[in-house]
């Protein structure tokens, strides 16, 4: 046999990729990573493209066989990861035997890991890309998020590279964030000055009731006029969309392509892996920053992702 | 006709990554067709850095790489776009009927829709097969069309309690709106029936997964539930 046995699925385990933009007008969410700079990086670590499809696994990982040799690299929140009983450090490539079983933990802080395998998960492509889609049961792995005696395939490795570590200091520059940067939102002169204060004064919890649609935020009610009402239009990842009671939701990977709820703000491009690592009860602040510093922040971070020194052999 | 671009048509900066182009805040056919315009001349001449597109009722969000392009130059060649409207390919608008056994095990809310427009379920039906419907856009699930033109009479406010799964094509109403749910997912709108028609086709190329097409019109033809399984039998047989 070759490729990847499910022993256990973990908690929510998907296949993730980029996820497949430019389908917004047949009704068609992006989807993708959670944490698309925690995937990208454990792509290179693992000898691939940066977009390749891997595993994404919350709060809970998965054990897995591996019936063939493969270069591994396990990336995001630190989950504990155990090859044959040796612990295996994250951030860095690994080499696996076939026979090998890696078993990862349970998180002890932020909430995605992913598994990266050299030559990529083979899923067959769903509009361009191996992402999977949960609520319409669309792309990755049946469409659904893996069970115990599932059988994932290893696409063909295209390097075998040394070994490879993250640098520790692109690691500190790349740490999720708890303080989120926003920018106004498209329904952002709606909102009184106190619904500002209140967003970005305050501290909020995120909710059980999160997903990878969307983050739901618990805490001070965010000031609204109930009253007037607004037509659905399309909508951004990340928007911060308050419903007529108060409540701050922030629209994420999964999200639908169009919505009806007033959007006060948007959560900057730089931030939103850290959006990914938010576990149901960690608290979040925001604070608001002008457009052309979300942009400067980006262009930084990218830079960063981009540099010689990023990766260690 | 508009004298300039730019005073029938509104920006506004949704995201870092994204712009937003409005031609108003009401649900009106000559506003969707702008939206409609955008989008096919988009399409057919796409701008470089630009990633997605969401129509709606009356705007499109246009999804941007802000590594290529910022919200200046993506609305500098907006407005050039906006400018040649009139130009949009455009297709003639189809017909399409869709078959729907109403009531009973497929569509549990109709009762209850009627009662409480006072009218029987087979006046709800009656009226809901009366009108010709336009589709605005997709949204909330892959081929999700949401019709507009509902009959004011039949406009019920959605359920307080979502339903955890709806099943593929059942057929509800959600505030003014009415569509048909392509897929199992759960769903808050009044289900009155349900189409044997698939309405998302995921094997077909990328042009004809979604039987609907924005800008088609709508119909719907009540059928009884012998015809339903007649229906299915057929779309297996294809």
């Amino acid at each position: 046999m070759k490729g990847i046995l499910v022993q256990a699925p973990g908690l929510f385990t998907t296949v993730q990729d980029l996820g497949r933009e430019g389908f917004g007008p047949m009704g068609v969410s992006a989807s993708g990573a959670a944490d698309a700079i925690s995937l990208r990086i454990g792509n290179r670590l693992a000898g691939n493209a940066e977009g390749a499809a891997a595993l994404e696994m919350t709060l809970v990982g998965g054990t897995f066989i591996f019936e063939q040799n493969a270069v591994i690299a396990v990336t995001g929140a630190d989950f504990g990861t155990l090859l044959d009983q040796m612990t295996v450090p994250i951030w860095s490539s690994t080499q696996v035997k076939a026979g090998q079983t890696l078993a990862l933990g349970s998180s002890s802080s932020g909430a995605r890991s992913y598994l990266c395998v050299g030559g990529g998960i083979a899923v067959e492509r769903f509009l361009g890309s191996a992402s999977t889609h949960v609520l319409s049961g669309l792309g990755g792995f049946e469409g659904r998020a893996l069970r115990k005696g599932d059988r994932l395939e290893i696409g063909a490795a295209s390097s075998l590279p040394g070994k490879r570590t993250l640098s520790p200091q692109a690691l500190e520059r790349l740490r999720p964030r708890k303080v989120l940067r926003v920018t106004e939102g498209p329904q952002s002169d709606w909102f009184e000055d106190c619904a500002w204060a209140m967003l970005c004064g305050n501290t909020f919890r995120v909710s059980e009731q999160s997903n990878r649609m969307g983050i739901r935020l618990e805490g001070p009610r965010v000031p609204i006029d109930a009253s007037r009402e607004m037509i659905t239009e399309g909508v951004s990842l990340g928007a911060i969309q308050v419903t007529p009671s108060g409540q701050p939701i922030i629209l994420f990977v999964e999200q639908q392509t169009t919505g009806g709820y007033p959007k006060i703000a948007n959560v900057i491009s730089a931030d939103l892996h850290s959006l990914g690592q938010l576990r149901p009860r960690d608290e979040v602040r925001f604070e608001q920053i002008e457009m052309r510093e979300a942009r400067a922040l980006l262009r930084e971070q990218e830079e960063l992702l981009a540099s010689e020194e990023l990766i260690q052999e | 006709m508009p004298k300039s671009a730019d005073k029938f048509a509104r920006f506004r900066e949704a995201s870092d990554q994204s712009l937003l182009v409005s031609f108003g805040e009401t649900i009106e056919p000559e506003l969707h067709a702008n939206v409609v315009k955008l989008l096919r001349l988009l399409q057919a001449e796409p701008i470089e850095g630009i990633r997605n597109l969401h129509p709606a009722y009356s705007s499109l969000l246009i999804k941007f790489d802000p590594l290529q392009v910022d919200h200046a130059e993506v609305r500098t060649r907006v407005i050039s776009y906006l400018a040649r409207l009139g130009e949009a390919p455009l297709a003639a608008p189809r017909e399409i009927e869709i078959p729907v056994c109403y009531g009973g095990e497929f569509g549990p809310d109709l009762d209850d829709v009627a009662a409480m427009h006072g009218i029987t379920s087979e006046q709800a039906v009656e009226l809901h097969c009366s009108a010709r419907y336009i589709v605005y856009f997709f949204g909330f699930a892959p081929g999700f069309g949401y019709l507009g033109g509902l009959p004011s009479a039949l406009a019920t406010p959605r359920l307080e309690t979502p339903r955890a799964k709806v099943p593929p094509g059942s057929v509800g109403i959600g505030g003014k709106q009415t569509g048909v749910y392509p897929l199992e997912t759960p769903g808050g709108w009044r289900l009155i029936g349900r189409t044997p028609l698939t309405m998302f086709r995921r094997d077909e190329s990328v042009e004809r997964m979604n039987l609907l097409q924005i800008g088609d019109q709508v119909r719907f033809r009540p059928i009884a539930k012998e015809q339903f399984a007649e229906f299915v039998g057929d779309a297996r047989g294809q």
